[in-house]
């Protein structure tokens, strides 16, 4: 028998198939107002009716309380507080990053809600209750894109108390 | 008054890496056939069939119920796919027994498969949503940040995983169906493999496995006439919350504790540490022992850890968790619920072989999904309620 019929006899185990996904996704309007304001350098949130928390970023209605916002936008901080994190040294196919790398659930100044992004720090140095900023890519490349936000890094400021945080964990 | 309802099947897959001798349709006929001949039937037998897998984008294969309704028997009766998740599994054997419950079926099959070779679960999970940065890779990325606020709410020792991986990988190698078999596994052996997602490290972690799961299920008036064992479904609860709000507990959700206390009221249960006899709990990464100790209302707040520590979750202690290895040492994600279910009958029904707990007659399943935001549970027993 040819190198060939062998070949041809070996059974398929598995195919590879690939399809890619294109997705066209309407923001809706809080999210518009949210993306036209980050594109001018603002970070908005909203406030629920119900309990007055502020959502950032907001999605235009309260999760657990089942009510949209109104019109107010409240303006945050570019600088909070990690609440918890991890220090990845996992690849995945669609994480850009160098491992390993630091992710930070970030509870923004004024904000009620975390914020899941990336911290440039010393791995050694990340803590809870760290006292963080947003890294801004240059102003003259922003679009309306939370992409504009490039990453955490720390700043000398004393570190926030656990009580603080501690529910947003 | 809900219809009496008992597992008098079950049938499972070797969990491992690959099954490349088998699609995904000879995978989970392969555990459907094995649940029917430990029930005693054949396929003619079953009114309806329940399906559960995790989201179709781990094998890109859309709605894969549509093409294994003849592998599963489906034909001509009725079928129903089942997803919530991680979780989908426990919730698939709780949809089964609601439809012989509600007295609608007589007798059911459900199965739940996850095909991890022929899929890339961590790809899947760490898409970007809309208007967010992808930073957290895979489920450990979304856990390991939630496991770091466990530690320092509870105060709990940092070998806290290390002993709970040890003590489940000692459980799988009682258990030939598991996927790890780690001969050698090791306090030290834990403690020094890498670190993947701080303060997760690699054999604190599941593995990717292939395989299948299924049950059958009937009302008591055939399931009393049997000589066989079966197990009694005294009750089951499922729960979910969304994913982010201001002020959500992620770390102990009030999905999960509302869940724990409507699961043991319907079961008559006021005492669960003293009441089930085992558990078999869904725990992925090690710290979700303790953590789901104190989800279930199994131990005070905070000392879940404690449990661990003692010895009480060993298959020894007065309380053993997970005595099948657990998802730590077999994980087709979809299967995964279902295989806590199944393990809790085969507890009870004294059928658990070198993993079994002396005489135990009350058994926990539980499984949880998404971001810790679905619970399924379920308590069997071998005596009716
Ligand atoms: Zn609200």
């Amino acid at each position: 028998m040819s190198d060939a019929n062998e070949a041809a006899n070996e059974p398929i185990a598995v195919i590879r198939t690939p399809i890619s996904l294109d997705y066209h996704y309407s923001a809706g309007q809080s999210a518009s107002r949210f993306l036209r304001a980050i594109a001018q350098g603002k970070l908005l949130g909203q406030k629920c009716p119900v309990d007055g928390r502020v959502y950032f970023p907001s999605r235009g209605a309260c999760p657990q309380h089942g009510v949209t916002f109104g019109d107010e936008v409240v303006e945050l901080s570019d600088k909070g507080t990690v609440v918890t994190f991890s220090i990845v040294r996992v690849p995945s196919e669609n994480i850009p990053l160098e491992l390993p790398y630091i992710t930070i659930n970030v509870l923004l100044d004024g904000a009620d809600t975390i914020l899941i992004h990336v911290l440039d720090a010393k791995l050694e140095d990340v803590r809870m209750g760290m006292r963080v900023q947003a890294v801004w890519k240059p102003k003259e490349e922003w679009t309306t894109s939370t992409a504009n936000i490039l990453y955490f890094r720390p700043i000398d400021e004393p570190d926030a108390s656990y009580d603080s945080y501690k529910e947003h964990i | 008054m809900a219809e009496l309802t008992a597992v008098v099947g079950i049938g499972q897959t070797k969990y491992q890496a690959k099954r490349l001798d088998v699609s995904m349709p000879g995978m989970i006929r392969e555990a459907a056939e094995r649940a029917l001949a430990d029930a005693n039937c054949t396929w003619k037998d079953i009114d309806a069939v329940i399906i559960g897998k995790a989201p179709d984008l781990f094998e890109g294969v859309m709605m894969p119920e549509l093409f294994l309704n003849d592998a599963i028997g489906g034909a001509y009766k009725p079928m129903l796919r089942v997803h919530t998740a991680g979780s989908v599994g426990g919730s698939t054997g709780i949809v089964a027994a609601s439809m012989v419950q509600s007295g609608v079926h007589d007798r059911v099959l459900c199965v739940a498969y996850e095909k991890q070779s022929e899929s890339n679960a961590t790809w899947a999970l760490s898409i970007a949503l809309p208007f967010s940065l992808a930073t957290v890779a895979g489920a450990g990325g979304y856990f390991a940040p939630l496991v770091r606020g466990y530690i320092r709410r509870s105060g709990a020792p940092e070998d806290t995983g290390i002993r709970v991986a040890v003590k489940d990988r000692q459980n799988a190698l009682r258990n030939p169906l598991a996927h790890l078999h780690l001969e050698d596994i090791s306090f030290d052996l834990v403690a020094n493999s890498p670190m993947l997602w701080d303060p997760i490290r690699y054999l604190e972690t599941c593995p990717s496995s292939d395989g299948a799961c299924a049950m059958v299920m009937e009302k008591a008036s055939l399931a009393s006439k049997r000589s066989g064992k079966v197990a009694w479904i005294h009750a089951t609860e499922m729960r979910s919350e969304p994913t982010m709000f201001s002020g959500r507990d992620q770390v102990m959700p009030r999905a999960t504790l509302d869940n724990a206390a409507a699961l043991y009221k319907k079961a008559g249960i006021t005492n669960p540490r003293r009441e089930i006899d085992c558990a078999e709990i869904y725990v992925p990464f090690s710290w979700f022992e303790p953590m789901w100790m104190e989800g279930m209302l199994i131990s005070e707040r905070n000392e879940g850890w404690k449990m661990t520590y003692e010895g009480a979750t060993a298959i020894d202690g007065d309380f053993p968790v997970n005595m099948s290895g657990g998802v730590l040492s077999s994980n087709p994600i979809g299967a995964s619920g279902l295989i806590r279910f199944a393990e809790a009958a085969r507890q009870v029904r004294g059928l658990a072989e070198k993993h079994q707990v002396d005489g135990a007659k009350k058994a926990l399943g539980h499984a949880y999904g998404g971001g810790s935001q679905y619970f399924s549970t379920w308590i069997v027993s071998s005596e009716k309620p």
